[in-house]
């Protein structure tokens, strides 16, 4: 079988993987971080959002083997014991209720931040179309990730 | 209200886990050894099964083990039993077909189950799969609700005549056709409740293990009440008796009723382990899931409304036909009769009422309870009448409502539907609502909508439901096979710190934080002290879950008795300590003072004592300070409320776009104000989902799930959405210590009839004045068309 090595959540790895492979699979399967999920088959949901080189990726849309020689960081790589700005931000305003979407929420939120310091509402929903949560309405999701962003942008991170 | 007691809104404790991701799913689990399964599924929506070859499947690399019907039924396991038997209008019981895990001669919809292939991974399980070779005989399929029981109709069941499960009905059948009779004006409706697709975002999964040392079988599974997978696996499928089962359901992603039911691969994953000794999971892909998760709604129904000349309404009468699916799931039978036509009363004082339901098997995936189960149904049908009504009557909606409310001082209240609603202020949800959702200056937003070329409609339901379910007698009358109390054990630490182990489960509600709170609240304690668990058969009492928004009012019920048991205990131990009389010891703010006097004793060092009993009245009183407690209501509770929903509809596409959405709910006690805003957002985003977009849709001829991906499922996303305005109006239940009334469902329940009439004011200047659901582009954009086309040959 052929072998990937990457770098994930600053530590470099490697492994053997089936062709086939999705990067989500080596993720879960292969490395154990299970914080990044998988919701559906069609890459619609967006619960298995990574960052790859610093952008977000469904990590359902892509081969282990492509991401040979990548920067990966999952949610378990955001923040080191304290809480990350837009984590904390989904905690302060109720933007998760059963947890599933939320990792996936929160690297996408990160990412949009990173392209946009200072999103409306209306870019953050149209932003969101990729990520389904079935729990919260968005209403609070939306709330959080305006002030995740304001948090950002203070300088946290 | 205290900083973290009841009535605060603390932050969940929960979230941290799940926003590092350290939640703990039932994929997320790997057992050591632990096999991989994958399920065959039928391709076809009715066929006899001629033959199935796993032959080539077993030689294939990895696979440890196929099995297929006959197996399973060589074991003599049982089948998978409905939780509720429904009698016929001549007393009679209900069709109750088998239900065997996997199928032996016949598949009977699109994802049944024929066969588990058992591999290293999950990969090699999938690839043996499609090397399996099945011969079917295909049969012709019924998947049609409206067509099922017509003579003709292809059978799914032999001994289910016209598919007919059961033909049921509630009320006074006389009383409502003589006031028919005296009707100055009868309104007519034909409605159709748009069948829709859970979608928790956690996929299904299931691991089962068995310890060949001890015989302990373990399963963990994506549930909302391990107690009663243990007790329906357990007691009717595998024959295991329950200490010797133990069923987990960890951090569960999203349920809204999907995960109540015993499920096949339960049983199938549990039942293998056994045969192989070795760990073995499953979990669902979401195409899987579109065509094995139980599904909701899909009611076709004919309603008349009976009033005098004022607008009161004399009568009701609601005949509807219900699409149970191939087989019944656990409560598939109760949630179109007793969660259904016990609403038909409403929020209004409508004197007689009568339904016949006529429960059909079909082609389909099974149907049960999603978020509301029976009363979302209920509601919309009623709404949707009461505003036709108010047309016809040329009466303002608002106005026919007002004359129609059970007034303030009505409560209790006895339903000609067997309800006795206990409290309620519907004159002030609706007050409340208008005000909030600015109804009287809305005419002036249509006029300005107009000139931007959009048609602006406004939309308003007044809805009640039915919850907190159940109490145990009541339901058992009516056929429940299960009691629906809720259980609660407080274990108070040796140093003060507590424990609370609870029946029900959260899978999204965040129990882990309101149920903290109430101990907070009682004994003084930061909720940092508390740790609520659930979850896992083997370390919380024997409870029912957590479904019709039974959490807070059943189970923090059982709570509060266990708190008043520890409080009660600790008092006697606080006595001795301070050498007083019982009667004179008050408990406040975690501490025991004698009344009159400064001399106290902190809850800690009660508790500490409790452990540590050298100072302790040990003929008296047992050591320890831990308390069970069983809550079993007297009654349902009764949220109720006002919802009103603006749209502006573009005629050129038909787009439907919610620009403003304003819940009043009475919801009962609150313990957490921003959990609860959560729950009515989440609600309503999925009461928008069944009026605008979503549906699962059948193919008529070959039974084909023709929405099985989120492609083709449409899920509501967040540029579907506008941010929501919610508010509680809260009277308190009467018979629950809580005063809890509960909130799961209410957003679901008051919001579809809410956008569907809001949708028909939009379109109403055109000529259009019914729409079904879900009220897709297209649907609008044809409507709009065929009355223009009928206003042109007039």
């Amino acid at each position: 079988m052929p072998t990937v090595t990457m770098t994930v959540n600053g530590r470099r790895v490697t492994g053997e993987v089936e062709p086939r492979t999705l990067l989500v699979q080596f993720i879960r399967e292969t490395l154990g971080l299970t914080g990044t999920h998988v919701g559906c088959d069609t890459s619609q949901c967006g619960t298995c959002v990574v960052h790859v080189d610093g952008n977000s990726v469904k990590s359902c849309t892509m081969l282990a083997a492509q991401a040979e020689g990548t920067t990966v960081t999952t949610i378990e790589g955001l923040a080191n014991g304290d809480l990350h700005p837009m984590q904390a931000a989904f905690n302060e305003h109720h933007g998760l209720q059963c947890g599933f979407c939320t990792p996936g929420m929160v690297m996408s939120a990160i990412d949009l931040v990173n392209r946009n310091k200072s999103p409306s509402e209306h870019d953050i929903r149209e932003w969101l179309e990729g990520n389904i949560c079935r729990c919260t309405g968005y209403h609070n999701i939306v709330k959080a990730i305006k002030a995740g962003a304001q948090a950002m942008a203070g300088g946290k991170r | 209200m205290t900083v973290q007691g009841i009535g605060a809104a603390v932050r969940r404790k929960e979230d941290r886990r799940f926003l590092t991701g350290r939640g703990t799913y039932t994929d997320d689990i790997n057992r050591p050894g632990q096999l991989y399964a994958v399920i065959l599924r039928s391709p076809h929506a009715h066929a006899r099964i001629l033959k199935v070859d796993t032959s080539a499947a077993a030689k294939m690399p990895g696979v440890a083990a196929i099995f297929i019907g006959s197996d399973m039924a060589k074991d003599n396991l049982g089948s998978i039993p409905c939780g509720w038997l429904i009698k016929n209008k001549d007393d009679t019981p209900m069709a109750e077909p088998p239900h065997p895990p996997l199928v032996t001669d016949r598949v009977r919809h699109v994802g049944d189950q024929v066969a588990v292939v058992i591999a290293e991974n999950r990969n090699q399980a999938r690839d043996a799969a499609e090397a399996i070779r099945v011969d079917y005989e295909v049969l012709p399929a019924i998947v049609d609700t409206a067509s099922a029981a017509k003579p003709g109709a292809p059978q799914v069941w032999d001994q289910a005549k016209n598919n007919v499960c059961f033909d049921w009905h509630l009320g006074d059948k006389a009383a409502v056709d003589a006031a028919f009779v005296k009707a100055h004006h009868v309104t007519k409706i034909d409605l159709v409740n748009n069948r829709l697709i859970p979608n928790a975002l956690e996929p299904r999964a299931a691991i089962g293990e068995y310890d060949r040392a001890t015989g302990d079988y373990t399963l963990y599974t994506t549930s909302q009440n391990p107690h009663l997978i243990r007790l329906l696996m357990g007691a009717f499928v595998l024959h295991l008796p329950e200490h010797k089962l133990r069923v987990v359901a960890p951090d569960v992603g999203g349920g809204f009723g999907s995960k109540i039911y015993h499920y096949a691969e339960e049983a199938i994953v549990t039942w293998a382990a056994g045969k192989l000794g070795r760990p073995i999971k499953w979990t669902a892909d979401r195409s899987e899931s579109f065509m094995s998760d139980a599904h909701g709604r899909d009611h076709v129904s004919h309603a008349e409304l009976a009033m005098d000349a004022n607008g009161n309404f004399l009568a009701l009468r609601v005949a509807t036909i219900a699409n149970v699916g191939a087989y019944l799931s656990t409560f598939s039978t109760c949630v179109p009769t007793y969660l259904y036509a016990t609403l038909l009363a409403g929020v209004y004082k409508t004197p007689a009422i009568y339904a016949e339901v006529k429960a059909v098997f079909t082609n389909t995936v099974v149907v049960d309870a999603y978020r509301g189960a029976g009363r979302p149904e209920a509601t919309y049908l009623l709404e949707r009448l009461v505003d036709k009504a108010a047309r016809e009557m040329k009466i303002d909606r608002v106005e026919l409502r007002r004359r129609n409310l059970i007034p303030r001082d009505a409560f209790p209240y006895q339903t000609p539907v067997a309800l006795q609603y206990d409290s309620g202020d519907y004159q002030s949800t609706l007050d409340i609502g208008l005000k909030n959702a600015d109804w009287s200056g809305f005419e002036a937003r249509r006029a300005e909508a107009k000139k931007r070329g959009k048609l602006r409609g406004i939309g308003i339901s007044t809805y009640i439901e039915a919850c907190g379910i159940a109490p145990s007698a009541v339901v058992g009358s009516l056929g429940a096979r299960a009691g629906l109390y809720e259980s609660a054990a407080v274990r108070v630490h040796p140093t003060g710190s507590v424990s609370v182990m609870t029946g029900t489960h959260s899978h999204g509600q965040g129990h882990e934080t309101t149920f903290a709170q109430l101990v907070a609240d009682r004994l003084g304690i930061p909720i940092e002290n508390v740790d609520v668990v659930h979850g896992d058969t083997s370390k919380i009492p024997f409870g029912m879950g957590t479904y019709g928004s039974r959490s807070l009012a059943v189970g923090g019920s059982a709570i509060v008795k266990a708190l008043d048991k520890v409080v009660k205990k600790a008092t006697r131990i606080a006595a001795h300590l301070l050498e007083a009389s019982e009667a004179d010891i008050e408990f406040k703010n975690g501490t025991f003072t004698v009344a009159g006097t400064d001399r106290s004793v902190p809850f800690g060092s009660v508790a500490l004592t409790a452990y540590v009993p050298h100072n302790y009245p040990i003929t008296e009183l047992e050591p320890g300070l831990e308390e069970l407690a069983f809550y079993d209501p007297l009654n349902f509770t009764y949220p109720g409320g006002c919802h009103i929903c603006e749209v502006e509809i573009d005629p050129e596409t038909g787009t439907t776009e919610v620009v403003k959405f304003t819940a009043v709910d009475d919801i009962g006690r609150v313990i957490n104000p921003m959990i609860v805003e959560g729950q009515v957002h989440g609600g309503i985003t999925q009461g928008i989902g069944q009026a605008l977009l979503e549906a699962c849709v059948y193919d008529k001829e070959s039974g084909q799930i023709l929405t099985g991906s989120y492609n083709d499922y449409t899920m509501p996303r967040a540029d579907n959405l506008p941010s929501f305005t919610v508010e509680t109006h809260n009277t308190f239940c009467t018979h629950n210590p809580l005063g809890a009334k509960g909130v799961g469902e209410v957003g679901a329940i008051g919001s579809p009839p809410a956008i569907i009439n809001a949708v028909i004011d939009a379109l109403s200047p055109l000529g259009v004045h019914d729409i079904e659901m879900p009220a897709t582009p297209q649907r609008v954009w044809r409507a709009i068309q065929s009355a223009a086309t009928a206003r042109a040959a007039e």
